[in-house]
């Protein structure tokens, strides 16, 4: 490279990142990662479920503050304090889900908190409405300004939100899966649009798990693993399968325990189960003793289909046996009275009970046992909860605590519990370690394999490969609400997974 | 190890692990610093002032009429209780009183004896519950709307009935219900109240069912996933709401001896403030049936203590208005004080 390119490098980088780091109590979220934008080009940050990609979208729009490193606009060191600072300094976001506000109109969307000023400080509404007009046509977008937010479909709903970027002129426009509920139409639309951003100078960050669009777009990418930077460069130089390997890096470093399953009969057979709109012809088989994982991307629908399981949610079609015998579940009593149990992945929200204290939860699916003529034994729901409580070496004052007031990894012990004292014979596991810290995410996968041991049916729905890779002895890959692959010893490979996950093995095969 | 093992094996202690106590705070202690004593204070402080203020409260009988004023609304405040716990209201309840009154007065002028009196009372009541109940778990409304709305219902239709009229015709025998003594000054709805409150707070305090609804109204989405029937749970108790306000029909409209369609107007905010008072959380999840037992006192002894000084209806609304954004501020303003 020579000194002038160099130099035209720089110039046209607009917003950098330089070892930012960033920790929330118990979990390194980023750990010193680098980005750089440029003006006119689109770069694809890369990267798995928990690879730090959300929390560098919050810091770069001033929601987050980093805990070390430095955020550099045009060369000059800057701050976020808040998210007013990061959209004055010309960085806006398009979410995964947008956040506008669905009562008022397309243009009082568009100009909110920056809206045209007339006399006495009053909104100039006419002047609003033209330049919201104006701003419509230059994106190519039939749209009322006038017409409410709650009234445009979510493709609209993002050229609005485009449409917004532009009134406040700005520079960096980060692009958060911006696909992720969009029609084959409305994402060529997107595109045309990204290419109009791109030629009028703006610096783009496209985040996307779907490799034909980050190929179809990106000029750089960025790929980070784990909160750590792993590389950077021009996406013409690498090719899906560089990604992936980037992506998921070589060695597992975490220790999982050592297992010799012995897979009995199967407990839970699944045919043809579907939900109009989550998920579709669900079929596998779950044998006692073994320990099945669910491999896939956010929003591949395995929570939605493991909650129907448990009958949360009705599906449209399908069969569900335990031990050969057809059982129709309609409620999760019903699904504990089968044996079958789900512990979720929203600990604060669906698994715990964060006001009641720990053995009023771990109690509450089981009070059948603790009680006498309906009548609650309080010395018998202390003895069953100190039971399970100490044998998944929970930390905690007292029994008579709150769950709210324990540490992420100690809830999800007390979840964890409450489940196992209904003597279940299977078990479904949503995320069991996510935002736990490393020595209770040791005790829950101890704690799995020993279930397995014992002949307990266990399903483990994560979205960590290692995790997956380590404790699953079979891997079902979901994506787009189906299963797209099933793999078994030697086929389990980071890789393979990804590729599966991502689409990339379908595409391959559309091809041929 | 097979599963049975397992789970057996559950129960015994190995690793040498680390016990961890039931409780550090006894349940005793914990009350005795909860908003029931500082409630409690409040209520012996008023009656040692209107014993002061008024040389004819100090008398069984006056005392005995004292409870008047409070037993009705605070049979339905128990029930209530329970549902705004649940994190449910229901506003309807002055106006189930109104509808079941008139019902149990057509009765009684089409000649009908009390046991069917006391029958029709409690059905009208059951049936009332039973319609806000529906709305609210079958079409997932929410309850503060749907029993405003059934508020002007269920009056409206008493109106409808009765128009400026009234029923009068009650027999001897049902009187007793609202003007009955069981023994010397201790009259039949006294007892009632002391019984339903011994009644509902087992119910809530020492019951699977009490259990289910503290976790519905803390958190209904992990109770559901928790196997607890969340929709049957809050239909049992617009239920028991609605029998409630039954039985409150019956020992006013036989008090009263009479039912026009005016009757317990406005007694629904004076149940929710005796059951807020009661230490209660509005937004559901907390509170305790011997809280709302001491409101019920308190509330009593204040628009008693009042009346005997001859204080006026519409100034008496504005010292209970006062007493009650008294009671619940202060905590707030003493814990502010501290920081």
């Amino acid at each position: 490279m020579t000194q002038t390119d160099q130099s035209r490098g720089a110039a046209l980088r607009v917003l950098e990142l330089d070892g930012i780091v960033k920790t929330f109590p118990g979990v390194k979220a980023l750990d010193g990662v680098n980005l750089s934008l440029r003006a006119g080009e689109v770069t694809a940050l890369v990267g798995e479920n928990g690879a730090g990609k959300s929390t560098i979208v919050k810091i770069l729009t001033g929601i987050y503050q980093p805990d070390g490193g430095e955020i550099l606009l045009d060369g000059a060191s800057i701050r976020f304090p808040d998210a007013d600072a990061a959209a004055r300094a010309g960085v806006t976001a398009i979410h995964q889900e947008t956040v506008l506000f669905e009562e008022l109109t397309v243009a009082e969307n568009i100009f909110i908190g920056h809206a045209p000023r007339g006399r006495f400080g009053m909104i100039d509404w006419a002047a609003m409405r033209k330049r919201a007009t104006e701003i419509l046509r230059s994106i190519g977008a039939e749209i009322d300004a006038e017409v409410k937010l709650a009234d445009l479909g979510i493709a609209s709903r993002h050229l609005v939100a485009i449409a917004r970027a532009l009134s406040v002129d700005a520079r960096v426009v980060i692009m958060d899966e911006p696909t992720a509920a969009l029609s084959h139409k409305e994402i060529e639309e997107l595109f045309a649009l990204v290419d109009m951003l791109k030629s009028q100078g703006k610096a783009i960050l496209f985040i996307s798990h779907k490799f034909d669009e980050i190929f179809r777009l990106a000029d750089r990418y960025t790929v980070f693993r784990d909160g750590q930077f792993v590389g950077e460069g021009k996406i013409g130089d690498v090719t899906h399968d560089d990604l992936v390997k980037m992506m998921v890096g070589r060695a597992v470093d975490q220790v999982f325990p050592k297992r010799s399953p012995v897979i009995g009969a199967p407990v839970l057979t699944v045919a043809g189960y579907s939900h109009p709109t989550e998920f579709e012809d669900i079929n596998f088989t779950l044998r006692s003793g073994e320990i099945l994982g669910f491999y896939g991307l956010v929003g591949a629908g395995r929570s939605e289909f493991m909650q129907s399981l448990i009958g949360i949610t009705k599906p449209s079609k399908g069969v569900v046996r335990i031990d050969d015998r057809v059982r129709v579940i309609r409620s999760p009593a019903a699904a504990i009275d089968e044996g079958i149990v789900y512990v979720p992945e929203d600990r604060g929200k669906q698994g715990a009970i964060t006001q009641l204290p720990i053995f009023q939860n771990v109690t509450l699916p089981s009070l059948g046992k603790t009680s006498r003529h309906g009548f609650t034994r309080m010395a018998e729901e202390f003895a069953l909860a100190r039971t399970y409580c100490e044998r998944l070496d929970l930390r905690a004052a007292s029994l008579d605590t709150t769950v709210g007031s324990l540490s992420g990894g100690n809830q999800q012990k007390v979840v964890i519990a409450k489940w196992l004292a209904t003597q279940p014979r299977v078990i479904i596991l949503d995320e069991p370690t996510k935002g736990i810290d490393i020595g209770s995410k040791a005790a829950v996968h101890d704690f799995m394999a020993e279930l397995a041991g014992a002949g307990l049916a266990v399903i483990m729905v994560s979205s960590e490969i290692p995790e997956i890779l380590g404790m699953s002895d079979r891997v079902i890959v979901m994506r787009e609400g189906r299963i797209v692959a099933e793999l078994e010893g030697d086929e389990m490979s980071p890789e393979v997974l990804v590729r599966h996950a991502a689409g990339i093995e379908e595409q391959l095969e559309a091809a041929q | 190890m097979s599963l049975s093992d397992l789970h057996a094996d559950m129960t015994e202690p190995r690793r040498a692990p680390r016990t961890i106590p039931d409780r550090l705070t006894s349940p005793l202690r914990r009350n005795l610093l909860g908003w029931e004593s500082l409630l409690l204070i409040v209520g012996i402080a008023i009656f040692i002032l209107n014993a002061f203020a008024s040389p004819y409260f100090l008398s069984a009988w006056s005392l005995s009429d004292a409870t008047f004023n409070f037993t009705e609304k605070a049979m339905i405040a128990f029930a209530m209780a329970l549902l705004i716990v649940a994190g449910e209201i229901d506003l309807s309840v002055a106006s189930i009183i109104a509808l079941a009154s008139t019902a149990m007065g057509a009765a009684a002028t089409a000649g009908a004896g009390t046991p069917v009196l006391v029958l029709i009372g409690l059905g009208t009541g059951l049936l009332c519950g039973a319609f806000n109940g529906t709305l609210v778990t079958r079409l997932g409304l929410p309850s503060i709307v749907v029993t405003i709305g059934t508020m002007s219902l269920f009056r409206g239709i008493s109106y409808i009935v009765l128009g400026d009229g009234a029923y009068r015709g009650y027999p001897t025998s049902f009187q007793w219900f609202g003007q009955g003594y069981v023994f010397w000054v201790i009259s039949f709805e006294f007892v009632l109240f002391a019984v339903l409150a011994v009644i509902f707070g087992l119910l809530l305090h020492k019951t699977n069912f009490g259990r289910a609804v503290y976790a519905v109204g803390n958190n209904p989405t992990a109770a559901l996933f928790s196997g607890i029937r969340v929709a049957r749970v809050k239909m049992t108790l617009f239920l028991l709401t609605g029998l409630m306000s039954g039985v409150a029909a019956i020992c006013l409209t036989a008090r009263l001896g009479s039912t026009r369609p005016s009757i317990a107007l406005g007694m629904e905010l004076e149940v929710v403030t005796m059951v807020v008072l009661g230490g209660v959380s509005i937004l559901g999840g907390a509170g305790s049936i011997p809280g709302v037992v001491i409101a019920a006192f308190v509330l009593g002894l204040v628009t008693f203590g009042l009346g005997l000084l001859n204080v006026p209806g519409i100034v008496m609304s504005i010292f209970t208005g006062a007493l009650l954004i008294g009671v619940i501020a202060l905590p707030r303003l003493i814990a502010k004080w501290r920081r």
